[in-house]
């Protein structure tokens, strides 16, 4: 039987009432906190490296992200490790929390559908997500106007947009992540755990895992004529599943213009190409188009396999 | 409308695989009504709740809540009925006026509205002063009458109290029972499900008896106490001498005597039987009283629940 009433009734209310709690939260506070003082310090660190050799690069804004300078990895290294700490801790008791307050059975007795609740709860949290990386997005780039005394050009700053929206999308992964452990476990700190031990399994064990798959799919990395073609597409295809590859292959290509190709090159491909020179900003978009409608995919999957769960559970609390 | 029927359900049943939670029961509410569920943990008192709210979809049968059907229109249902559940949850980061204020924002009410009634609903449930306290500084009671104000914010025509009073102390709990009748002075329909017979029996107008998912027992207490006492009169007599209980029990239409203490007897008849009990004892004994003594609904539950047992 079809049910009257738009599902969306009260999704306002509920992304109200929950980006302010996520904004104001201790918790968030805390992280946020973290997140700025490494990544500004991971700034900074290239910044006094970029003023050593000012004359490099057209691109010195990028070069600010991208930069490593020991003992710091660089802005973008630290954003991917960090943001899903971030999108997890704001998710993981999102709706297990409610259950364990005993809130649940009461808001959803006023005249709400579920799914306004869990939508509500999941885009308070990518706005929350997204407040917090763009006040970082301006406070690097007022940074490097400071220290650096340049502005970023146009075309930087399109692609630090795309590399900021680009973030977004691969927090919101996280943050789906964290949402259908919260759906899944009653208690949230398993669902915490549950949510760490993907986020290791890709941080760290990811890159272990996919080159022995790729070996038994498609055989040895180098054959009796040279390297196996099979084998790179394979273990590439199967790097791709993780959020984590899909973000590092757009912040190459978006924030390295010379980045020319995202997989394995032939050399007929580079015949006649200028190595090193830069990519227009539209051809560095549509090289990194398939891996940010991965993730931001991966992310609606995600959170889709958490509203089903969710929908089949029973309120008693 | 007193007469008018609030809350139907017909066949309404729930299953969870082969387990059946509620099995097919029927159930009439007036407005206006104070009905008590009652029954042991897993009976499907709080299944019938949150099929009624649209909570949980009835695996066969039908309900309608205040005109409306909780499977097709559970947002017109939920519009229209305050629910306080049992342990109610707030968030404690909050203070009460906005916990209050969410729930009213999602039930459709303006700012004004909310404010104004706000106001009100706190002063009726005797917490007017604590509109800005945050609720992690509340006690159990505290937060049971703030569930209480939420559901008079909401200005509901039904309103569904699960268990309200399991973790008030008595003094409070008294307090709530009078707020309850306040309800139904304001021509809401109360449907009261609680583990405390003698306060369903003090604010109810009718009780079901939940066994097993179904229901058991509908009905008024002297009805049911009819059925399950064997007799609708209860008549307490306080008489001094011996034998007074044989010679109650020889009084054709009673059916059962039980000695309360050395002088006072309770009779359980099939009718009025206080003259004939008021004839036959006063030539012999010390009559020193006779009066209707109100069925317990403990006495019934108790009953009821022995002969189950006997039964199986």
């Amino acid at each position: 039987m079809r049910r009257r009433g738009s599902p969306f009734t009260g999704v306002g209310v509920v992304l109200a009432k929950e980006a302010a709690d996520y904004l104001s939260g201790a918790r968030m506070w805390l992280l946020e906190a973290l997140v700025f003082l490494t990544a500004i310090a991971a700034a900074y660190a290239a910044i006094l490296s970029i003023r050593a050799n000012i004359g490099e690069s057209p691109f010195l804004f990028l070069r600010l992200l991208t930069m490593a300078q020991d003992p710091l990895p660089s802005f973008i290294a630290l954003l991917g490790f960090l943001i899903p700490l971030v999108a997890i801790a704001i998710g993981f008791d999102a709706i297990n929390g409610e259950f364990s307050r005993r809130t649940l059975s009461r808001v959803l007795a006023q005249p709400i559908y579920r799914d306004a609740l869990l939508l509500g709860k999941f885009l308070a949290g990518l706005v929350a997500l997204a407040i917090g990386l763009f006040s970082l997005w301006l406070l690097t780039i007022g940074l490097g106007l400071l220290l650096l005394g340049l502005a970023p050009n146009t075309q930087e700053m399109v692609r630090m947009l795309g590399f900021l929206v680009a973030t977004i999308a691969y927090g919101g992964v996280w943050l789906a992540v964290a949402f259908l452990f919260s759906v899944v476990f009653r208690a949230p700190a398993t669902a915490a755990l549950a949510a760490l031990g993907v986020w290791l399994l890709f941080s760290l064990f990811w890159s272990v895992v996919t080159p022995l798959v790729a070996t038994l799919i498609a055989g040895p990395p180098e054959g009796i004529l040279g390297p196996n073609l099979a084998y790179l597409q394979t273990a590439q295809t199967l790097d791709r599943i993780s959020p984590n590859t899909l973000y590092a292959e757009i912040a190459l290509a978006l924030l390295q213009p010379a980045t020319r190709a995202l997989g394995p090159v032939l050399y007929s491909q580079v015949q006649g190409a200028l190595l090193g020179a830069p990519l227009p900003v539209a051809q560095s978009f549509i090289l990194v188009w398939p891996q940010i409608t991965g993730l931001i995919a991966g992310m609606i999957v995600i959170f889709a396999i958490a509203y089903i769960v969710f929908q089949r559970q029973e309120i008693r609390a | 409308m007193p007469d008018e029927i609030v809350i139907s359900a017909q066949g309404l049943t729930k299953r969870y695989g082969a387990t059946i939670a509620v099995d097919h029961i029927d159930l009439d509410v007036r407005a206006g009504e104070i009905v008590g569920i009652l029954g042991p943990n897993g009976s499907g008192k709080t299944t019938t709740i949150l099929m009624l709210l649209g909570l949980t979809e009835p695996t066969e049968g039908r309900a309608e809540v205040a005109g409306f059907d909780p499977l097709r229109d559970p947002l017109e249902v939920k519009r229209r009925v305050g629910y306080l559940p049992d342990s109610v949850g707030f968030y404690d980061g909050l203070s009460a006026r906005d916990n209050l204020a969410y729930t009213g924002r999602l039930a459709g009410l303006s700012r004004r509205e909310i404010d104004q009634r706000f106001t009100e609903a706190l002063e009726r449930v005797g917490l007017p002063d604590v509109g800005r306290d945050r609720v992690a500084t509340f006690s159990r009671g505290m937060r049971q009458r703030l569930g209480l104000a939420e559901v008079l914010m909401k200005r509901p025509s039904i309103a569904i109290l699960d268990e309200p009073t399991a973790t008030l102390d008595p003094h409070s709990t008294q307090e709530f029972l009078g707020m309850i009748r306040g309800l139904k002075a304001d021509g809401t329909a109360v449907l009261l499900s609680s583990h405390h017979l003698d306060q369903v029996q003090s604010v109810c107008d009718r009780v079901a008896l939940f066994n097993r998912g179904r229901i058991a027992l509908w009905g008024s207490v002297t009805e049911l106490a009819q059925r399950v006492l064997g007799g609708g009169y209860v008549i307490d007599v306080e008489a001094r001498g011996d034998a007074v209980r044989n010679q109650l029990a020889a009084v054709p239409g009673v059916v059962r005597v039980q000695a309360l203490g050395p002088e006072l007897y309770r009779v359980d008849c099939e009718r009025d039987l206080r003259a004939e009990i008021a004839r036959r004892l006063a030539p012999s004994f010390d009559l020193l009283g006779i009066r209707f003594a109100e069925p317990s609904l403990n006495e019934v539950y108790t009953r009821y629940f022995d002969e189950v047992r006997d039964a199986a």
